[in-house]
């Protein structure tokens, strides 16, 4: 088995564009559970961004439009488990089960409804024009990876070092006193749970627009969970997020390429399951052994109901 | 993370009120959204409902559908009157699956081999269980945290056994089958077996569990209270074990029912297409059978006439994936009863 800088360098280039997803969904759930509220259904409103990013797309010519598509849908599913979990007092877990649900089914439904194809459009990977790509001596980096670099230092500062900020901590901390100085628990977790999913409808939407060029019934591919995932491994900090989701990104980068090496098929085959398997894996040693629920927010997953 | 458990006759009363709600909406949401897609949505639920009840042979599908149903919803069910929020019964359900498929490489006669094939299955979920009570108990991690991970880890590790070690010889795309001596035996040819008999049983068993004896009285106490029981002497941590091992087992039987019980090849395909989903969609039949064991089977056996009247709804050029839009929609629904409670207080 050969290696050279050629194939590292390659790799780390797929590893970064796969980060892309998993950090976009994983940083804005990080600022959703600090509200308090988890969202388990973020596979799902990625798979549904996905899907209306092409939608859009496909209708307007315009990949930036479907961005936005991407963008809108995650609002409109975020919006929906908002009302269920913070202004109905629901189940958070429940309504994020149901939003997967849904999404699973919703996406081959109304690829078929609407294209007459079955799982896969448009048939063949459509180049949308293209997002810019930032080109290297590998492969073509997408802008979305300064992006994300940078979202992530921004809800990091948003977080750490301003009101708001500190209002949202607050939110998921200890509502009760959130509230009795004058907070709005469920304004800020509203706001919260919106950013979040939007975030989670980009990444759906840089996956069908920008990385495929199609959406297909399983575009998604566990990264949601991976990103729920990351929230924990980073224990609830952006910029460890952004780290913990190049880990990740480089352990699907990894997969991806070992699949292709003979030499290692021949000793473990199909050993690129076992190593899709790792980020779940180290996950749960991490919290295991580092974190456990130190780092949660109190109040997380707990609607708040005013006395 | 806490489900709610109804009490008393007034409580069964509007749990049952509340399901049929859920499920009300559910339809009409979807209706709404097939109206919208130009499909006829009246002669969509028209042609689900024939194709679930509309003969004998549809009935035997749907029951069937429901076996392993049953036996999923039964993990989150258990789980929620121990007061956990027990999410794992996907991934368990393709450990059991796996663990079937690989006990039925040993040959037995006079349907032991059936028996093996059941107790491989039970002890593998079992054990694929116990990482989330150690994390729970131990380290104080989240057991929904800990079994989405299991989950996914399940996902890839049993593709990775399905390959490497239970591979048709002759075929690529699926496990061996199970041998006809090691299946559940046919009820009603050529759908339904007494795998349905079996869940209803073990539906029996878990309620005899948690309501005649000590060891179940202490785990629906714990998920009442945690606290309170701890003042009264009882340890925690053994009724949650229980729980999460009671629970790793009945997934495990549904996976083996699964494979050894359905019309299905009596094997696992390499993506383990036959077998997602069943997990997320007997937490739905739990959710709807407000985690009661014998409502449950009432529950499962509504779902499994989903599922079996998937395929007919083809016929209108709608895809069988609108089950689970279906499925998600009433899953909405149930997350939020006060949805129900607003709903209520407007129609008085």
């Amino acid at each position: 088995m050969s290696f050279d800088f050629g194939s590292l360098g390659a790799i780390s280039v797929i590893s970064l564009n796969f980060m892309v997803p998993i950090a976009l969904t994983a940083i804005g759930e990080i600022f959703a559970e600090k509200a308090g509220v988890v969202n388990i259904g973020l596979e799902g409103i990625m798979l549904v961004g996905a899907f209306f990013a092409i939608l859009v797309a496909w209708n307007t010519g315009n990949p930036y439009m479907g961005l936005l598509g991407g963008v809108a849908t995650g609002l409109g599913f975020g919006a929906l488990h908002a009302v269920i979990s913070v202004w109905l007092k629901g189940d958070q877990i429940i309504s994020g089960v149901g939003l997967n649900l849904f999404a699973i089914g919703f996406v081959p439904f109304a690829t078929f409804a609407i294209w007459n194809v079955s799982g896969v459009f448009p048939p063949v990977s459509f180049s949308f024009g293209r997002i810019a790509e930032i080109s290297t001596p590998w492969a073509p980096l997408s802008y979305f990876v300064p992006i994300s670099v940078g979202v992530s230092i921004l809800f990091w500062y948003l977080l750490k070092r301003t009101r708001w900020g500190y209002q949202v901590r607050a939110t998921g901390e200890n509502p009760e006193a959130a509230d009795a100085v004058g907070i709005d628990v469920e304004k800020t977790r509203i706001i919260a749970v919106l950013i979040g999913s939007a975030l989670a409808g980009l990444a759906g939407a840089y996956l069908s627009i920008d990385v495929v060029g199609q959406v297909t019934k399983d575009i998604s591919a566990g990264r949601g969970f991976i990103a729920l995932a990351t929230v924990v491994f980073a224990g609830w900090n952006p910029l460890v997020g952004l780290v913990g989701a190049l880990v990740f990104g480089y352990s699907q980068g990894a997969a991806t390429w070992f699949a292709g090496v003979p030499a290692l098929r021949d000793v473990i085959p199909h050993a690129d399951y076992l190593l899709s398997a790792i980020p779940y894996i180290a996950t749960l040693v991490v919290v295991a052994i580092a974190i456990g629920r130190r780092n949660a927010p109190k109040a997380l997953g707990v609607a708040y109901k005013r006395e | 993370m806490k489900a709610a458990i109804p009490s008393g006759a007034s409580g069964i009363l509007s749990s049952l009120a509340e399901s049929v709600f859920a499920a009300g909406v559910g339809f009409l949401a979807s209706g709404i959204l097939l109206a919208v897609l130009g499909k006829d949505p009246i002669k969509a639920f028209y042609y689900l409902f024939e194709g679930s009840f509309g003969n004998v042979t549809n009935i035997t599908i749907t029951l069937a559908y429901a076996s392993p149903l049953i036996l999923t919803a039964l993990t989150f069910a258990i789980g929620v009157r121990a007061g956990l929020f027990n999410i794992g019964a996907e991934g368990t359900f393709y450990v059991g699956a796996a663990a079937a498929v690989a006990a039925s490489f040993v040959h037995l006669p006079f349907g032991l081999g059936l028996l093996l094939i059941l107790i491989a299955a039970g002890a593998a979920g079992a054990a694929w269980s116990v990482p989330a009570y150690l994390l729970k108990s131990y380290r104080g991690v989240h057991e929904v945290i800990s079994t989405i991970m299991m989950n996914n880890i399940a996902l890839f590790a049993m593709q990775f056994v399905v390959l490497d070690y239970l591979l048709d010889p002759t075929r690529s795309d699926k496990s061996s089958s199970i041998p006809i001596d090691a299946r559940f035996p046919v009820l009603i040819s050529p759908n339904l077996s007494y795998a349905i008999f079996f869940a209803i049983l073990v539906c029996l068993g878990v309620y005899y569990y948690l309501w005649q004896t000590p060891g179940g009285y202490e785990l629906r106490a714990v998920g009442l209270n945690p606290d309170a029981s701890k003042f009264s002497g009882v340890n925690p941590r053994k009724p949650m074990l229980y729980a999460f091992l009671l629970g790793g087992i009945t997934a495990g039987l549904g996976g083996a029912v699964e494979v050894a019980g359905t019309f299905t090849p009596f094997a696992i395909y390499t993506g383990l297409s036959n077998l997602v989903n069943f997990g997320f969609n007997g937490l739905a039949v739990a959710l709807i059978g407000r985690n009661h064991p014998l409502a449950c089977v009432v529950a499962g056996v509504f779902f499994g006439a989903l599922q079996a009247g998937a395929s007919s709804v083809q016929i209108l050029g709608i895809s069988f994936e609108i089950v689970e839009v279906v499925e998600g929609m009433i899953v909405f629904a149930v997350a939020a009863p006060q949805l129900y409670h607003m709903v209520r207080s407007r129609m008085k």
